[in-house]
């Protein structure tokens, strides 16, 4: 524990000096607010705004959150179909890598046009990026069983499904996790797009009208408040890997 | 009654005779060593035990039963640990029994005990010397619920005390808990101190060569080894496989 606080003493010390920095600059040379705000004008824009940001900020946590949730059961779910069945696998696993060479953001105006401005489409773009870090985490657990376990579980005669809910999953599970953290911050990104386009609530949409107005100090505030729900999501990612993936160090295929 | 019978039986791969008409027995409550150089076949044989392939030709029989293409009638020690990171010790060492059922946690504990792992019940592998992983995967094959223990050799990774250590712990288990087993080795002087009975295979294609029943006392003791009757019998076999090469 002394270790950890030793350990974040150094980058937290870090930002401090450069939030000092970015302060004694803006106020030395007279940087224009709406172009620069200040940190101290930041962090009491914060509180003020509070009342009515609020709102927002539990409106995209709560499209964060489903959308996070659905887009990582169907990416563990095609991925364990695709492991299954190794001929759809083949198939597919270029589509999916292809796929990703669609920007989100060109593909959302799409998704708008045809799904209109409610929250299906924007639970669709959440989906879209949180679905394929899991399903490429999860396929390379798995690919990656170690030989020497699964020479033993064959030998010890274990059926199929022994050896994919004793050795296959579990290995891969920390792999698997590696992948829901991307996908938790994606998720957070996703949802604010997904708001950019459209929304009667939420950080995109005060983002949007923040920027229109030239309330720079509002876009910051916004930024921020990002910053906390991905590390919010983060943490709460880490404690629960903390609790199912055991004796391995993270991602590590160390097996003896 | 036999408890493992090996009725000629042959493997080939492609062109390559790997086995060539094999036939031995392991007797109820039986240590038998199968010794032979690196690639004459040792691990195909085990293969076929554990119905992982099917042979050419023969019959492989448990309790006159055949058990060709069967998975699972035997338990395994393999020569890697392969003790599972994510599971204790404790966890680890009842696979093998909660692969055919549920496992016997009482035994399970007796055995912990007996291996002196008991302190590391609740560690993971990582945390374990080369010695004590080897106990513990050797404990996972004695808490399977089949009779036959196949052992692949299990100390050759180990350096030459531990390897000692090993053998007699080995020795002192199996005599309380008398499994048949079956012991792979390329070490002389392990099959000899270990076995009732050293099937010799030869190489390319594997062929038995000689069967010895050395007969030592047991319990045996750290001393046979220097022993004038040992001696005389490691140069024996040493001759034995040295012979026509």
């Amino acid at each position: 524990m002394g270790l950890s606080i030793k350990k974040s003493l150094a980058p937290f010390l870090f930002i401090i000096i450069l939030l000092v920095i970015w302060e004694l600059a803006t106020r030395m040379l007279a940087i224009p607010t709406w172009l620069l705000p200040a940190p101290s004008l930041i962090s009491k824009e914060m509180i003020t705004s509070w009342p009515t940001f609020q709102q927002h900020f539990f409106a995209t946590t709560q499209l964060a959150v489903i959308g996070f949730i659905i887009g990582v059961s169907f990416g563990l779910l095609l991925a364990l179909m695709l492991h299954m069945f190794p001929r759809i696998r083949a198939t597919i696993y270029p589509l999916l890598i292809m796929s990703q060479n669609i920007p989100i953001i060109v593909l959302a105006p799409l998704l708008v046009i045809w799904f209109g401005f409610g929250i299906f489409p924007k639970i669709l773009v959440i989906i879209l990026v949180c679905f394929f870090p899991i399903v490429i985490a999860t396929l390379d657990g798995l690919a990656q069983t170690h030989h020497e376990l699964m020479h033993y579980m064959q030998m010890a005669g274990a059926s199929k499904q022994q050896i994919f809910f004793k050795l296959e999953f579990p290995h891969a599970l920390a792999a698997i996790f590696s992948g829901v953290k991307i996908a938790a911050t994606y998720s957070v990104m996703g949802a604010v797009i997904s708001e950019w386009l459209g929304a009667n609530r939420g950080i995109g949409l005060y983002m949007t009208l923040a920027q229109s107005s030239f309330r720079t100090d509002r876009v910051f505030v916004a930024i921020v408040f990002i910053m906390l729900l991905c590390l919010c999501f983060f943490t709460i990612i880490l404690a629960i890997e903390h609790l199912l993936v055991k004796g391995t160090k993270k991602g590590s295929a160390e097996y003896e | 009654m036999s408890n493992l019978v090996i009725k000629q039986l042959s493997k080939s791969f492609g062109s390559k005779i790997v086995l060539d008409q094999l036939c031995f027995d392991v007797k109820l409550g039986e240590f038998v060593s199968i010794l032979g150089p690196s690639g004459s076949g040792k691990s195909t044989l085990f293969h076929l035990i554990g119905g992982r392939y099917l042979p050419d030709q023969g019959d492989i029989l448990i309790d006159n039963k055949s058990i060709v293409g069967q998975a699972g009638q035997m338990s395994y020690m393999p020569q890697s640990p392969s003790l599972f990171p994510w599971r204790t010790i404790r966890e680890n060492i009842v696979l093998g029994a909660e692969l055919k059922g549920k496992p016997d946690l009482a035994l399970a504990e007796q055995m912990l005990k007996k291996a002196g792992l008991t302190e590391v019940a609740d560690a993971y592998p990582s945390a374990l010397s080369g010695g004590m992983k080897q106990r513990a995967a050797f404990i996972r094959a004695l808490l399977s619920p089949q009779d036959l223990l196949c052992l692949d050799e299990p100390f050759s990774a180990l350096d030459e005390f531990t390897r000692l250590d090993m053998q007699n712990w080995l020795l002192s288990i199996w005599q309380t808990y008398r499994k048949s087993v079956l012991f792979i080795t390329h070490s002389i002087e392990e099959a000899l101190y270990l076995s009732d009975r050293i099937v010799i295979l030869s190489t390319n294609p594997a062929r038995i060569k000689a069967v010895f029943e050395p007969k030592f006392e047991r319990p045996r003791a750290p001393e046979l080894l220097l022993t004038d009757d040992f001696l005389a019998w490691k140069r024996r076999v040493y001759q034995t496989i040295k012979a026509d090469h």
